[in-house]
């Protein structure tokens, strides 16, 4: 049986809240609400716990270990040594460091400015423009290992096409990533190539949303094209164009099957294009020194939050 | 604001605090239990092994097998790096969904059996005389054995042999028997300017060593010595400096990012005359869809080299059981007979070079080879050494330590200090190693 009544006041809720523990069958709506919310919400809070927490807690308890091996052998706890063994490693770890931050700024610039170009090309409707915008997006859909050995067939020293084609050019050939001083750069570059579509889909979403008074104003009172583009647009664009160095750049700095597969383990035989990433899998993978291994991915993980932080504040401080 | 009065029972979305925190645990604790400790009888036999011929071949003869131990056999194939990985993450979490593995014994081996992943078959091969444990040639048996078990069994064996051009070749009186003459011989023929090239071979830090160990033991020298870094002797310095020469003055260009996959379409294309790799693949050059050399192409023993020709003679592959296994004595039934005598006949009839000394004493299993390659993998068996590779824990580790110099080398670098350098943090890493290894 079901009865209804109604409160009438705080004290009624209390005095509902005392009846009930004193066995009685009420309970109010809020009540089942409150409950039936965390029933509701355990499997999304679970799955957060599960897959984001745990790994995390997980990877930083692992960290001051010297797990070695195998991560359910007798590990003993060592501190803080793996992050001073990491932070002193001068021949891996800060080589790596560097050619993580080389990499990331280097492609993810040149992506800027070549996807806010193209985005300013295509800002204007033109004859053909949806099928340019699907030759743009072919990169971005094919996966980067597939794009990573289409590369290399490419670019092979012997076999490939690309010194065939400059050869006809009187350019002598190209080591490309067989070279230990041009890895990194041509690596930076087939980035370049595939992601640079993924900033101009953002940039001209930007451009889109500008409103179309400033500049035209600016043009009735005399501004070129450039002068428009500098002191209208930029500044106008400056939010999108920091929200879109944001989502380019972790994504950047996370880089792993693109150089896995065209340089293999260690990014080369001179670790000429091992990042953080490549060096905490072989790290895990080829030596089994997953304390070692772990406290890398830590600081790689801190880096990439201390970057995502400051410039989330210069993005919220432009917005503002 | 409603109060809801309903009986006990009919309240089926009511759920207190405590009730709510006792599914909570009862729900994580069930995801947690491990799963049955026995095997369906519904249960396949899962084998996760190596993409190589070999599993190809032995994939053909699977029904005999799941007639004989009344389950079905499910065989899954992953390239070596994947295969590695596999493992690491799967037995990291005492996974039993894998029965039967391959894995590379010089490589794996030790680390997998300190970690406790692989049976103790000591037992089954030694006391099953139809099984013929010491027919096993010496060298892939002892590979087979870690801390005095028996953990693995060969299935695939493995020499370098000299591939070369026999159209340019001739002209010098054949293949050369020497590694002097296999340099001369390089320079000569090579016109790099022209895109052909002397020599082509593996050239990557950590790639290269195996092939490089044969130029190793041909010069003298060894990973190790007395227990101690090999690698600063003037044999291995000496060794260095002839691999690293043929490759910078008559091998292609961007070599040092050179493994199997890029060095053996070079000479496949008709573009080196002379290629030292593993004789496994020998069936890439006689392939017309993928090799323009198939008839010039020449195979012979690994060239002399001041201590002789010393090549490499390994057990590329072996077979393992999951020590997490639910089915052990149906893995090993498996083992028993992939590696039996008569199926190593049968698959070495078939091109696919196999660890039983019986098999190879019947020149019938040779047949399907080139009659110079047949010969070739004899000699070098013959005189080969049972290791590849540093016999450490962390093999990984110590490929790229000594694969340093040999970088060097290639790129035209002053091999000697570099060798030197690399000895001395080789020391430091075995002595770490050896700690490892107490276990």
């Amino acid at each position: 049986m079901t009865t209804t009544t109604t409160r009438t006041s705080t004290a009624g809720a209390a005095s509902t809240r005392r009846t009930r523990s004193s066995d009685t069958p009420f309970v109010t709506f809020e009540q089942a609400n409150r409950r039936l919310k965390w029933a509701l919400l355990a499997p999304a809070l679970g799955f957060v716990g599960l897959m984001i927490a745990f790994p995390l807690v997980f990877t930083i308890n692992l960290s001051l270990t010297d797990a070695f091996g195998a991560v359910n052998a007798g590990n003993s706890y060592v501190g803080l040594q793996n992050f001073a063994d990491a932070l002193t490693d001068t021949r891996r770890f800060w080589p790596a460091v560097g050619r993580t931050v080389t990499f990331t700024l280097g492609a993810v610039v040149l992506e800027t400015v070549l996807g806010l170009a193209l985005a300013m090309l295509m800002r204007k409707a033109f004859r053909g423009m949806e099928i340019v915008r699907t030759i743009l997006m072919v990169p971005l859909l094919a996966t980067p290992v597939a794009i990573g050995i289409l590369w290399m067939l490419i670019l092979d020293p012997t076999n490939g096409i690309a010194n065939h084609l400059l050869g006809f050019v009187g350019i002598p050939p190209q080591e490309f990533l067989g070279s230990v001083s041009q890895s990194l750069p041509t690596l930076m570059l087939i980035d370049v190539w595939q992601w640079t579509p993924m900033m101009t889909v953002l940039l001209l979403a930007g451009l889109t949303t500008l409103p179309e008074e400033p500049e035209e104003a600016a043009r009735v009172d005399g501004a070129n094209a450039w002068q428009r583009f500098v002191h209208i647009i930029l500044p106008m664009l400056r939010t999108t164009i920091l929200t879109a160095l944001v989502l380019r750049g972790v994504d950047a700095l996370k880089t792993f099957d693109l150089i896995y597969a065209t340089k293999g383990p260690g990014g080369g035989s001179d670790f000429e294009a091992e990042t953080l990433n490549v060096y905490a899998y072989g790290l895990t993978f080829d030596y089994q020194e997953y304390g070692l291994a772990s406290a890398v991915l830590v600081l790689f993980t801190l880096f990439i939050v201390a970057i995502v932080v400051v410039l989330r504040r210069r993005t919220e401080r432009s917005a503002s | 604001m409603t109060h809801v009065l309903r009986p006990r029972a009919a309240r089926g979305i009511e759920l207190s605090r405590r009730s709510f925190g006792v599914l909570a645990a009862t729900s994580v604790l069930a995801a947690c239990a491990g799963s049955p400790r026995t095997a369906s009888p519904d249960a396949p036999l899962r084998v996760l092994a190596i993409n190589h011929v070999w599993t190809q071949a032995i994939s053909r003869y699977l029904p005999e097998l799941e007639e004989r131990i009344g389950r079905r056999v499910s065989l899954r194939m992953l390239t070596a790096d994947q295969l590695t990985s596999s493992f690491n993450v799967k037995l990291n979490a005492s996974a039993t969904d894998i029965d039967v593995m391959t894995i590379r014994p010089l490589q794996d081996q030790m680390m997998f059996a300190r970690n406790g992943w692989i049976a103790d078959l000591t037992d089954r091969v030694e006391g099953d005389a139809d099984y013929r444990w010491t027919d096993f040639q010496d060298a892939p048996r002892e590979r087979s054995i870690t801390a005095g078990a028996a953990v693995s069994v060969p299935v695939v064996t493995e020499r370098p042999a000299l591939y070369y051009r026999k159209d340019l070749l001739e002209e010098f009186g054949g293949a050369p028997r020497t590694l002097d003459d296999m340099l001369d011989i390089a320079l000569e023929t090579q016109r790099r300017s022209e895109g052909f090239f002397g020599f082509v071979g593996r050239g990557q830090r950590a790639g290269a060593v195996t092939q490089w160990s044969s130029f190793l033991y041909s010069f003298g020298g060894d990973f190790t010595v007395d227990g101690r870094s090999g690698i600063g002797t003037p044999e291995a310095v000496a060794a260095y400096e002839f691999y690293g020469r043929l490759l910078h003055d008559a091998g292609p260009p961007g070599a040092t990012n050179m493994s199997l996959e890029q060095a053996m379409p070079i000479f496949a294309q008709g573009k080196a005359a002379m290629y030292v790799d593993a004789d496994a693949i020998y069936s890439n050059f006689l392939d017309t869809s993928i090799s323009t050399v198939t008839d010039t192409v020449g195979f012979a023993p690994f060239p002399a080299g001041q201590a002789g020709s010393v090549p490499h003679n390994i057990p590329s592959w072996s077979l393992a059981v999951n020590e997490f296994s639910l089915l052990r004595d149906d893995s090993w039934e498996f083992l028993r007979w992939a590696s039996s005598p008569e199926m190593v006949a049968r698959l070495q009839s078939e091109g696919i070079p196999g660890a039983r000394q019986s098999v190879w004493d019947d020149p019938a299993t040779l047949a399907s080879f080139p009659a110079d390659l047949a010969e070739a993998m004899r000699i070098n068996a013959a005189n080969g050494v049972g290791h590849d590779r540093p016999e450490v824990m962390q093999v990984g580790r110590a490929r790229d330590i000594v694969g340093r110099p040999l970088v060097s080398g290639i790129v035209g670098e002053d091999v000697a200090s570099v060798a030197a350098d690399a000895d001395a943090e080789f020391n430091d890493f075995l002595v770490r190693d050896n700690r490892q290894q107490e276990f």
